[in-house]
């Protein structure tokens, strides 16, 4: 059992993903990949493994569609 | 669970929605893993940093990023092929205020449009360039670039590209940095997370340059382009970061941000009503526009000859003089590299009322200084025009029953005033003379601001009277049947 929770979170827009795998490719933690399943456009879309991620945002530099990844980062308690 | 906050999202200068075509309103039309996605992100990024969305105008190039100004909620300008330097200088220029990008490809500002950056660049106009440079032209289906490294296959060079035949790869960065206006030049490159951050900075540093005013800022971003290389986007990925970064070196090629100062605003330009003066066209010139109550005349005027005849000043004195009767007026000239000799000829209109091409393919008047200039241009007099012809006789098989011909030995009639030269003139006489195109004092006024000279202002003016002595000796009925109408 893990004693820290993850630090980030990855959320994808499976509308605007064209599953060209950049993000899967750049993820440091490797905590990304490609589904199995095809989107309404027929591509396989990026998706999070669910666990892992740092909130690093290289995923959202490294996407090419303007909003197909958002990252968010947990609130450090003061 | 604990809270989460946003930290990464779609940038706010994009356009909600892509109203580029009816569906697919979520998505850009690039390929998946273009760079060109990458890029408008960062630059996205950048904007929004900066907080100049409101005062961005964006210029989009002519290739896959054609449709920039479909995704970037900024001001936009699509320019023609490789002109976004030239149309971006204008913008800057006119709206000071404002953060200019010319967002260009490889094929856009590397081929047609090199000229264009080589002078926005060389006058240090104080823009923002973002050159995208996948090595390849992608929209038109995968030709050979200026950037294409050697050895390449492509659709126009199957055998690869061979330095030989198509010369070496052009580094537009190390081109520019031989310059000495740009203050910042720096190639970036899209080949893993590393570059990526680099390339945000740069690109960033890059809008901040105009921010500050401080002058001409180039990026030149390395690009994958998975479909044209027939690559998947994380292999084009590495041939950005292996292949293309052997060719063109990633770093800095010119960083003066640090000493360089804000470039100075210009000086506002001068008033319309000051323009007259700064001419030297005196400010009578103004009063004397067509007002359109002569009566309706339009006059198609074809002076031919050598070059050196004063073919292009005779035709300048007869629209000169034209202007100064109320007529609006044409003068296009046409002729050959040369200085002296070759051919020469002009175009003229005298017209009561707007003109609508200067072209003149039918004229009603022909002044032919020589004869192929008769043999050339008569076939075209309309009937009843008039033909002056600088010699002593029209030459055989050149006459024609419907147009007026006169021949007068006007060079020789100008030697005898002692200026063979003045040849012209003696022709504009015996025009003048002929008809009423335009009054003995318009004439005389054209040739007083055209002629620099005192000495050749008296001889002109000789000429002209002497013109117009030789036409009226001549047995030619003067009438008013070969006037011409509108």
């Amino acid at each position: 059992m893990t004693s820290k929770p993850d630090r980030g979170l990855v959320e994808f827009n499976s509308e605007e993903c064209k599953g060209c795998g950049l993000c899967v490719e750049a993820c440091p933690p490797k905590v990304l990949r490609l589904s199995e399943q095809l989107n309404h456009y027929g591509y396989h879309t990026a998706e999070y493994l669910g666990a892992g991620c740092t909130g690093c945002g290289i995923c959202f530099f490294a996407c090419p569609e303007p909003g197909g990844i958002a990252v968010l980062r947990r609130e450090v308690a003061a | 669970m604990g809270s989460f906050t946003l930290t990464h999202e779609r940038p706010d200068c994009f356009y909600d929605r892509f109203e580029r075509k009816s569906e697919l309103q979520h998505q850009t039309h690039y390929c998946p893993g273009c760079g060109h996605g990458i890029v408008h992100k960062l630059l996205a990024e950048a904007i929004d940093g900066l907080g100049v969305q409101d005062r961005t105008i964006l210029v989009s190039p002519v290739g896959c990023s054609v449709f920039g100004y479909y995704y970037f909620d900024v001001g936009n300008v699509q320019a023609a092929h490789g002109r976004a330097p030239a149309v971006a200088t204008a913008l800057k220029r006119s709206l000071p205020d404002k953060i200019v990008v010319a967002y260009q490809g490889d094929g856009d500002l590397g081929a047609i449009g090199t000229a264009e950056i080589v002078h926005a660049a060389n006058r240090g106009e104080a823009i923002t360039v973002i050159f995208v440079n996948n090595g390849i032209y992608g929209m038109t289906g995968g030709q050979m670039a200026p950037t294409t490294p050697l050895g390449k296959k492509t659709a126009t060079t199957p055998f690869g590209r061979d330095a030989l035949n198509e010369g070496y790869p052009l580094h537009i960065c190390e081109l520019l940095a031989s310059l000495e206006a740009p203050v910042f030049l720096e190639r970036v490159g899209l080949g893993n997370n590393k570059q990526i951050m680099g390339a945000a900075k740069v690109l960033r540093k890059a809008m901040e340059n105009q921010v500050k005013g401080l002058g001409f800022s180039l990026v030149e971003v390395l690009s994958p382009c998975p479909t044209i290389w027939k690559m998947d986007p994380v292999e084009a990925q590495r041939f950005v970061r292996e292949e293309m970064a052997a060719v063109f070196g990633i770093g800095n090629y010119r960083d003066r941000t640090a000493t360089a100062t804000p470039r100075p605003a210009r000086p506002a330009p001068p008033k319309l009503e000051e323009l007259p003066g700064i001419l030297g066209l005196g400010n009578g010139d103004r009063d004397r526009l067509p007002c359109g109550e002569t009566s309706a005349v339009d006059y198609r005027i074809r002076v031919a000859g050598f070059g050196g005849q004063g073919v292009l000043m005779l035709g300048e004195v007869l629209a000169e003089a034209g202007l100064d009767a109320g007529y609006h007026v044409s003068w296009l000239p046409s002729y050959g590299p040369e200085m002296r000799s070759g051919t020469s000829n002009c175009h003229v209109r005298l017209s009561s009322r707007p003109i609508d091409s200067p072209l003149v393919s039918q004229p009603n008047v022909l002044l032919a200084l020589n004869e192929p200039s008769l043999h050339k241009f008569l076939p075209g007099v309309e009937p009843g025009g008039i033909v002056l012809y600088n010699g002593d006789a029209i030459p055989e098989g050149c006459g024609r029953g419907d147009v007026r011909m006169v021949a007068l030995p006007f060079t020789r009639i100008a030697d005898q005033i002692g200026v063979s030269k003045a040849a012209n003139i003696v022709i504009l006489g015996a025009l003048l003379e002929a008809t009423d195109l335009v009054e003995n004092e318009q004439a005389t006024a054209a040739l007083h601001k055209l002629v620099k000279s005192p000495k050749w202002f008296d001889i002109d003016v000789q000429a002209m009277e002497r013109g117009r002595e030789e036409m009226r000796k001549t047995t030619m009925p003067v009438s008013d049947d070969y006037l011409w109408g509108v």
